[in-house]
């Protein structure tokens, strides 16, 4: 006899877990970017992206490609802000959650 | 005084009033408010004592032993997988002889992965030397950790003790704690001073190898200090209740056991839910009870024996399995009959609350509606049938 066993991959995309965010969200400013893909790198929700995206010619992140594209996506990201406090540009800034646009 | 606390801070401010030199820990929900709490008073100077920061709970049982070992009062807390990961020093430490005293948050262990409670980790470490104390709620909790180091560093002890309280139900819990103040728990808890320790000037060795003409006493010894324990916790909660005025037996507890003819016997948390079904049964005319089992181990055979020898039927509830074989308190409760000339008409044994599934009153009436019928062995409660499979095939 079995029990549940998760046999398709795959819950961690679809459960959104963006609305068990902490009061603050980032705010990518888009101005200072350099494309260093820092913020990238250390977000633990892997929640990051960049366009185009930084890695896809292989040397995107350290050519600089992509400055001013970074965002987060709110459907996963928590609102730690190791991506504000890593970015060495001060170009992320932590601004309080807009509660109504936090239920999503 | 009386304050209004989650469970967890409570445990933290008893702590603090114990006076530790050495505090480690790992963080592990449902424990992690404890420790975050010692931090804190650590950090802001209310508390003088070295929060020693590690990076495992394999490292953290180790600072404790050392500390302990070195004449030193030390605490840790953890939970579930972090307890498991200690397990090994945790046998060492009793075996050396440390009066450590841990709390466990108690949770269930994965797969799946799971941090919601029941005592499959306390459960599972009961052979580990340790004495383990069950809380049924914050206040009790918050009372056997002074009662845990006072029981512990008794120089006829000299043993580690576990306090296990519920996770989240009363880590996370709020309820009103009447809180103990510093001149009380110096009066109810000397100053550590161990009969040994590691000192550089009269050199001792702790742990050592030993070859198979030393090994059975040790062990031996570590056996009988358990049943030596049972004699002494009653006398020290006597004390505790002089200075504090909050009486345990330190053991057993029974409600409504007086010409009850259903009695379930638990541990933890779960008993509060308990009383609360046994009085609206009583209402209704029904003869029924509850025996908590506060000491797990040692294990207190005899004071079972005595609640229980005319009851005429008893259910063990366990929260834990111990996997191919009895429930692990069922097998335990029916082992103290065995023999005996007097004994229930049947001891049926119920599985509730694994992974966090609550218990809830209709849970409890459904165990004493079954307990009318036939001898249940290993009973499922809240099961749900649906979720099980034949095969993945």
């Amino acid at each position: 006899m079995f029990g549940p066993l998760i046999c398709k991959p795959g819950a961690s995309r679809s459960n959104k877990t963006g609305p068990w965010r902490t009061e603050f969200r980032p705010k990518f400013l888009k101005k200072n970017c350099i494309a260093c893909n820092m913020c990238l790198i250390v977000c633990p929700e892997a929640c990051i992206s960049s366009q185009p995206l930084a890695l896809s010619d292989g040397k995107g992140a350290l050519s600089g490609q992509g400055k001013n594209t970074y965002d987060f996506d709110p459907d996963y990201c928590k609102g730690c802000g190791i991506c504000a406090a890593v970015c060495p540009k001060q170009d992320i800034e932590m601004i309080k959650e807009d509660p109504a646009l936090q239920k999503g | 005084m009386k304050e209004f606390l989650e469970g967890s801070q409570a445990i933290a401010e008893v702590i603090k009033l114990c006076r530790p030199g050495v505090i480690s820990a790992y963080p592990i929900t449902p424990q992690t408010h404890i420790v975050e709490g010692l931090a804190k008073m650590c950090a802001d100077g209310e508390l003088d004592s070295q929060f020693v920061n590690v990076e495992s709970e394999h490292s953290a049982a180790s600072v404790v032993l050392g500390a302990v070992a070195t004449g030193v009062r030390a605490y840790t807390a953890t939970s579930s997988q972090g307890l498991f990961y200690m397990a090994e020093v945790l046998y060492n430490i009793s075996g050396m002889r440390l009066p450590v005293i841990m709390t466990v948050a108690a949770r269930s262990i994965s797969a799946p992965i799971n941090i919601w409670n029941d005592h499959q980790d306390v459960v599972s470490l009961r052979d580990a030397g340790w004495i383990q104390l069950h809380a049924e709620d914050i206040q009790e909790a918050a009372d056997l950790h002074l009662i845990a180091y006072r029981l512990g560093e008794d120089k006829t002890m000299m043993l580690p003790v576990m306090v296990c309280m519920d996770g989240f139900i009363l880590t996370h819990g709020v309820e009103t704690v009447n809180m103990p103040i510093q001149e009380e728990v110096d009066k109810f808890l000397p100053a550590y001073n161990p009969p040994y320790k590691l000192d550089v000037t009269n050199p001792m060795t702790l742990g050592p190898l030993v070859d198979p003409d030393y090994y059975m006493e040790a062990r031996f010894a570590l056996n009988e200090t358990h049943k030596e324990a049972l004699a002494l916790i009653p006398k020290i909660t006597a004390e505790f209740a002089k200075v504090f005025g909050r009486n345990y037996n330190g053991l057993i507890e029974g409600y409504q056991l007086n010409d009850a003819e259903r009695v379930i016997v638990a541990m933890g948390s779960v008993c509060g839910t308990i009383k609360e079904v046994v009085d609206e049964l009583k209402k209704k005319g029904k003869k029924v009870g509850l025996l908590k089992i506060t000491s797990l181990r040692p294990f207190p055979a005899m004071h079972i024996y005595q609640a229980l020898k005319n009851i005429p039927k008893v259910a063990v509830i366990d929260r834990a399995l111990s996997i191919g074989s009895f429930a692990p308190l069922s097998a335990e409760v029916k082992a103290v009959f065995f023999g005996k000339p007097k004994r229930p008409k049947a001891v049926s044994s119920f599985i509730v609350g694994l992974g966090g599934r609550d218990i809830t009153k209709d849970s409890i009436k459904e165990i004493f509606r079954l307990l009318t019928g036939k001898e249940k062995q290993g009973e499922f409660i809240d099961l749900k049938p649906e979720l099980l499979k034949e095969s993945y095939e």
